[in-house]
């Protein structure tokens, strides 16, 4: 309880919030690794993955990949990383972009998989050109799932970043490592309780997006299922929808 | 007039779903392809919007091979209506409706206003313009989708069991309507269905296929009844049950028609 009680004196500390590696500064730095690392990683994984759900194609390589990539130890990437570039933001970024990628990957190719193969299909009898019924048609619907995989990343992102200061001057993670170093433990836990809140936050803000990006009409859907239709048959995975209908 | 030459269509999986058709379709009559699932109609059907390609052989329109034409162009000007109506559930009515005119490029504003109309034409209430697809019932929805077929006053529009999942009430009433449209329109309709009742009510030519994508016969109603090609099509059409024998009986001086099981069909006009 002690140890609380000393995170909290530390918290309220104005000395703290003020001045170079202020509290302040360590979100900021925090939040712009996490924002580096979101955006490099979406643009690796977000258009590979749209083309897996939207082509059915490639799937098991892209689970595969994804199911590697998870199951490498941040730390170790990081470390190896660090030795192999030396010290900076360089290492923490690739490593932060490594552990981002799986959820990106696997709520992009979900969220195109997820759209109803005979909407689409209509959508091309109807004359789309496949970046329409991508644009139009997938991404709008699949968009509440996709929305989910970057909210997932941004969890884990946010959460791990506190590692970059393990190799870099930056970010909440200097808290935990400088308290660590000087048995400082109230600055430690001081520093863990804000990297949660941020969490927390940002979190909070991708809940709210994800429910504001569900299409109206599918939200009526929903509605109208829950009372009265079949459900929907589940979409074929990995069999292309060019040709013949869809029984 | 769509012309089916010499049409073959195997799967990448070996399966061949239609086999050397020769059909032609006369324009501003509604033909109708009848057969039981698998007989490969709706493969038919989509060779003419390319949605499916053949394995060799031509289908042509107005003398014009749809192998030469660019399939989102050629789609954009054909109907395409579909059993489970096809609408796209994010979007409301209207912008359903309107979706292939705003992809051609058309205003908004005008765009919507013939949508308006089409939901005249097809009779839907306007007040449902603004309502998403889940929001309507199956039979609104097909008529929404009849609406969206003939967005682009196509010449050709091709229907796919349009009428196959709802109850057979509205069913009826959407065949009644489907036939006055046609006598309004006069478009190239190309009818898909397994019911060979509706072949026959909507049908000015009707063709029976068998499995293996094989044509049976290809006739006017009157003309299958008469002399059907073989015992399949007899089959088919139950003609060899007497299903469709029906009888003249006289009931107080007036000549009345009865069905084999004798339930008034008519009166006789003389
Ligand atoms: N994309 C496809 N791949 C492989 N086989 C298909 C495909 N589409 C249809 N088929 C097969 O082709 C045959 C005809 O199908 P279809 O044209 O859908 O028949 P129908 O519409 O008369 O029920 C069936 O055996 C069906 O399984
Ligand atoms: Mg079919």
């Amino acid at each position: 309880m002690n140890l609380f009680l000393d995170a909290f004196a530390w918290l309220a500390d104005p000395a703290n919030w003020t001045g170079p590696g202020s509290i302040p500064q360590r979100i900021a730095e925090h939040l712009w690794v996490s924002g580096v690392v979101l955006v490099i990683a979406s643009a690796i994984a977000l258009p590979i993955g749209a083309l897996v759900g939207h082509s059915g194609r490639g799937r098991e390589p892209a689970v595969m990949i994804s199911g590697g990539l998870r199951a490498l130890p941040t730390l170790g990437v990081l470390t190896l990383f660090g030795i192999w570039i030396g010290i900076g933001l360089a290492a923490p970024v690739i490593s932060l972009v490594i552990l981002a990628i799986p959820p990106l990957l696997a709520g992009a190719y979900a969220g195109f998989e997820s759209v109803d193969r005979r909407t689409i299909d209509a959508a091309r009898a109807m004359g789309m050109r496949e970046l329409q019924v991508v644009g139009k048609v997938e991404l709008p619907l699949g968009m509440p799932i996709v929305v989910g995989g970057i909210r997932s990343a941004t969890l884990q992102i946010i959460a791990t970043a506190t590692l970059a200061a393990y190799i870099a001057d930056e970010g909440l993670g200097r808290f935990i490592f400088t308290g660590l170093k000087t048995r400082d433990y109230g600055e430690m836990l001081g520093g863990s309780i804000l990297v949660i809140l941020l969490a927390l936050v940002i979190d909070g803000c991708f809940a709210l997006t994800q429910r504001v990006v569900v299409p109206a009409g599918v939200r009526a859907t929903r509605t109208a299922e829950l009372r009265s239709r079949p459900t929907r048959p589940r979409t074929v995975v990995g069999r292309p929808n060019t040709e013949g209908n869809q029984e | 007039m769509i012309e089916f030459r010499g049409v073959t269509k195997q799967f990448p999986d070996g399966t061949v779903a239609v086999h050397d058709v020769d059909i032609v379709i006369p324009p501003r009559k509604t033909t109708v392809l009848v057969g039981s699932s698998g007989s490969g109609k709706t493969t038919l059907l989509r060779m003419i919007n390319r949605m499916v390609d053949p394995t060799s052989g031509q289908v042509l329109i107005d003398g014009t091979d749809v192998a030469t034409v660019d399939p989102v162009k050629l789609r954009r000007g054909i109907g395409y209506v579909m059993q489970n109506s096809g609408l796209l559930p994010h979007r409301k009515v209207i912008d359903n409706v309107a979706t292939v005119p705003l992809l051609r490029g058309e205003s908004r504003r005008a765009a919507h206003a013939h949508a308006l109309e089409l939901l005249d034409t097809v009779g839907l209430d306007r007040s449902l313009a603004d309502k998403y697809p889940a929001q309507l019932s199956g039979g609104q929805q097909q008529r929404v989708g009849v609406a969206r077929g003939l967005a682009v006053d196509p010449n050709i529009l091709l229907m796919d069991e349009p009428f196959g999942a709802v109850d057979p009430i509205v069913r009826a009433e959407l065949q009644q309507e489907l036939l006055r449209l046609q006598e309004e329109l006069g478009k190239t309709v190309v009818f898909v269905t397994h019911d060979i009742d509706e072949a026959f009510l909507l049908g000015d030519q009707v063709v029976i296929m068998q499995q293996g994508g094989l044509i049976s016969q290809a006739a006017s109603p009157a003309e299958i009844l008469a002399h059907p090609a073989d015992a399949f099509v007899a089959d088919f059409v139950g003609a060899d049950r007497g299903k469709r024998a029906l009888h003249v009986t006289e009931v107080d001086g007036r000549r009345v028609v009865v069905d084999a099981d004798g339930r008034a069909a008519g009166v006789l006009a003389s």
